[in-house]
C-alpha cells in the first residue's frame, strides 16, 4: 500500500512549486499587520507546502523537508511563545497579555506591534506543525515496521512493502 | 423513516425562512451590529475597536489587531484546541513499539 | 422583495446550505459521509456570520497609510461608519480553526473505528457492536 502519487512529472511539479508556496506563506505571515492574513492563515499555506511534498514524494523523501519528529514539539514551541510573550509582560507587572509591558523600551504603539507580531509568528508555528503532526498520524507510512499489535482490519505484511519507483540507472554507453 | 427525515428537513428549513424573514436587512445602519451604542447604552465595542486599533498598535490592519491585542485571550484559547487536538491524534492513533 | 435580490439572498444561500448538512448527517450510511455533512453545516454557518458583517458604502477593516507611514499614530482619525464591522470576522477565523482541529480529530477516531471493527457503515458497525456485546 503507498501512499504516494508515485509520478516524475507530479514530484518535478511539486518541487518546482513548493518554495514559492512557503515564501507566500511567509509573506502572509508577517504582513498580517497591513493586509488581510497573520498566523493561521499562513500557517495552514506552511502546512499545505509541507502536505504538498509528502503526498507527490513519499514520506522518507519529506524527512528532510520537515521531519516527522518535529510535529508534536513544534505546536508545544508555537503554544508556549504565545504564553510567553503573555507571561512576560505579566511577571513585570502588567496585565496578562498587554503588550505594552513588554521590555524593549519603545513606544507603546509599536510595542503593541512588535507584541502582535510575535503572537502571530507564534501561532502560525503551532498551526504548521500541528496539521502536519496531524496528517503524519492519520495517513503518514510508517518509518519504521511495527512489530505487535496486528490487528484484524490492516494487513502489516502487505504495507510494509513499499514498491521502488521503477526508475532505473540508465545503461552505460558502449565503447 | 425516509418520510420522517423528509418531514424533519422540511421543518427545520421552514424555521430558519421564518427567521430569516424576521432579521433586520443585511448591512441596514440601525441593526445593533453597526449602532454606534448598544441598546443599554454602552458604547459599541467595534466601533471602539475601528476607531482605535492604529492609534493603540500602530497597526492598519484592524482585524488583526482585535484578534491578537484586544481578544487576545480568545487567540490564546484557540491556539490551546490546535495543540490538544494535534496531541489527541497523536494519542489515538500513534501506536508504541513492542 | 426587493431587499432580497439586494442582499438577503445570502441568508436563504446559507439556510440551503444548513440544510443540506443536516441531509447529509441524517440520510447517510457512511460514517465519513456524515462527518462531511457536519463541515457543510460549519461553513454555512461561517458564511452567515460573514455576510451579516456589512454596512452601507463600507470598504475592508484595512486601513490605507500609504501616506502616513512614519506619522504618528495618535493623529489618524478613523470614522467607524467607513469600515466594516470587524468583530465577527475575528470570531469566524477562530470558528474556522477550531473546526479544522475537530475534523482531524474525528478523522482520527474513524480510523481507530476502522482498525476496530473493520467497517465504517453505520448498520454493520452497529451489528458488529452488539454482536460483541451480546
Amino acid at each position: 500500500m503507498r501512499e504516494y502519487y508515485d509520478d516524475r512529472i507530479v514530484a518535478l511539479s511539486a518541487r518546482l512549486v513548493t518554495p514559492f508556496i512557503q515564501l507566500f506563506a511567509l509573506y502572509v505571515i508577517f504582513h498580517g499587520h497591513y493586509s488581510p492574513g497573520g498566523g493561521f492563515q499562513g500557517g495552514a499555506m506552511l502546512a499545505a507546502s509541507f502536505l504538498l511534498i509528502r503526498l507527490s514524494i513519499g514520506t522518507d523523501a519529506a524527512q528532510y523537508q520537515f521531519r516527522r519528529a518535529w510535529g508534536t514539539p513544534g505546536s508545544s514551541i508555537g503554544t508556549l511563545v504565545f504564553l510567553g510573550t503573555g507571561f512576560i509582560a505579566a511577571f513585570l507587572g502588567f496585565n496578562f497579555l498587554d503588550y505594552a509591558g513588554l521590555p524593549l523600551g519603545l513606544p507603546e504603539p509599536e510595542l503593541r506591534n512588535i507584541g502582535i507580531l510575535a503572537v502571530e509568528v507564534g501561532v502560525a508555528i503551532a498551526v504548521t506543525a500541528t496539521l502536519t503532526a496531524i496528517y503524519d498520524d492519520l495517513v503518514g507510512e510508517r518509518l519504521e515496521p511495527l512489530t505487535a499489535g496486528i490487528d484484524e482490519a490492516t494487513d502489516l505484511a502487505e504495507a510494509d512493502q513499499v514498491d521502488g519507483s521503477g526508475w532505473d540507472a540508465p545503461e552505460p554507453a558502449d565503447g | 423513516m425516509r418520510r420522517l427525515v423528509l418531514v424533519v428537513l422540511l421543518a427545520f428549513a421552514a424555521l430558519l425562512l421564518y427567521g430569516i424573514g424576521h432579521l433586520p436587512e443585511r448591512g441596514a445602519a440601525d441593526a445593533p451590529p453597526n449602532l454606534a451604542q448598544s441598546a443599554a447604552g454602552s458604547p459599541n465595542a467595534a466601533t471602539y475597536y475601528v476607531e482605535n486599533a492604529y492609534i493603540d498598535a500602530e497597526t492598519p490592519n484592524m482585524v488583526t489587531v482585535t484578534l491578537a491585542d484586544y481578544r487576545g485571550f480568545d487567540t490564546l484559547g484557540e491556539t490551546t484546541v490546535i495543540f490538544a487536538a494535534g496531541i489527541a491524534c497523536a494519542l489515538i492513533l500513534r501506536r508504541a513499539k513492542r | 422583495m426587493a431587499e432580497f435580490w439586494d442582499g438577503g439572498y445570502a441568508y436563504v444561500a446559507t439556510a440551503l446550505l444548513l440544510v443540506i448538512g443536516l441531509y447529509a448527517v441524517l440520510v447517510k450510511r457512511n460514517l465519513v459521509k456524515k462527518l462531511i455533512g457536519l463541515n457543510i453545516m460549519q461553513a454555512a454557518i461561517i458564511l452567515t456570520w460573514v455576510a451579516a458583517a456589512t454596512r452601507p458604502d463600507a470598504t475592508v477593516p484595512v486601513l490605507d497609510t500609504h501616506g502616513e507611514h512614519g506619522h504618528h499614530g495618535a493623529e489618524t482619525v478613523v470614522a467607524a461608519a467607513d469600515y466594516l464591522n470587524p468583530l465577527p470576522h475575528t470570531l469566524m477565523l477562530t470558528a474556522i480553526v477550531v473546526g479544522v482541529a475537530t475534523t482531524g480529530v474525528a478523522f482520527a477516531l474513524l480510523i481507530s473505528i476502522y482498525r476496530r471493527y473493520g467497517t465504517l457503515d453505520e448498520g454493520e458497525l452497529l451489528r458488529r457492536m452488539r454482536g460483541e456485546a451480546g
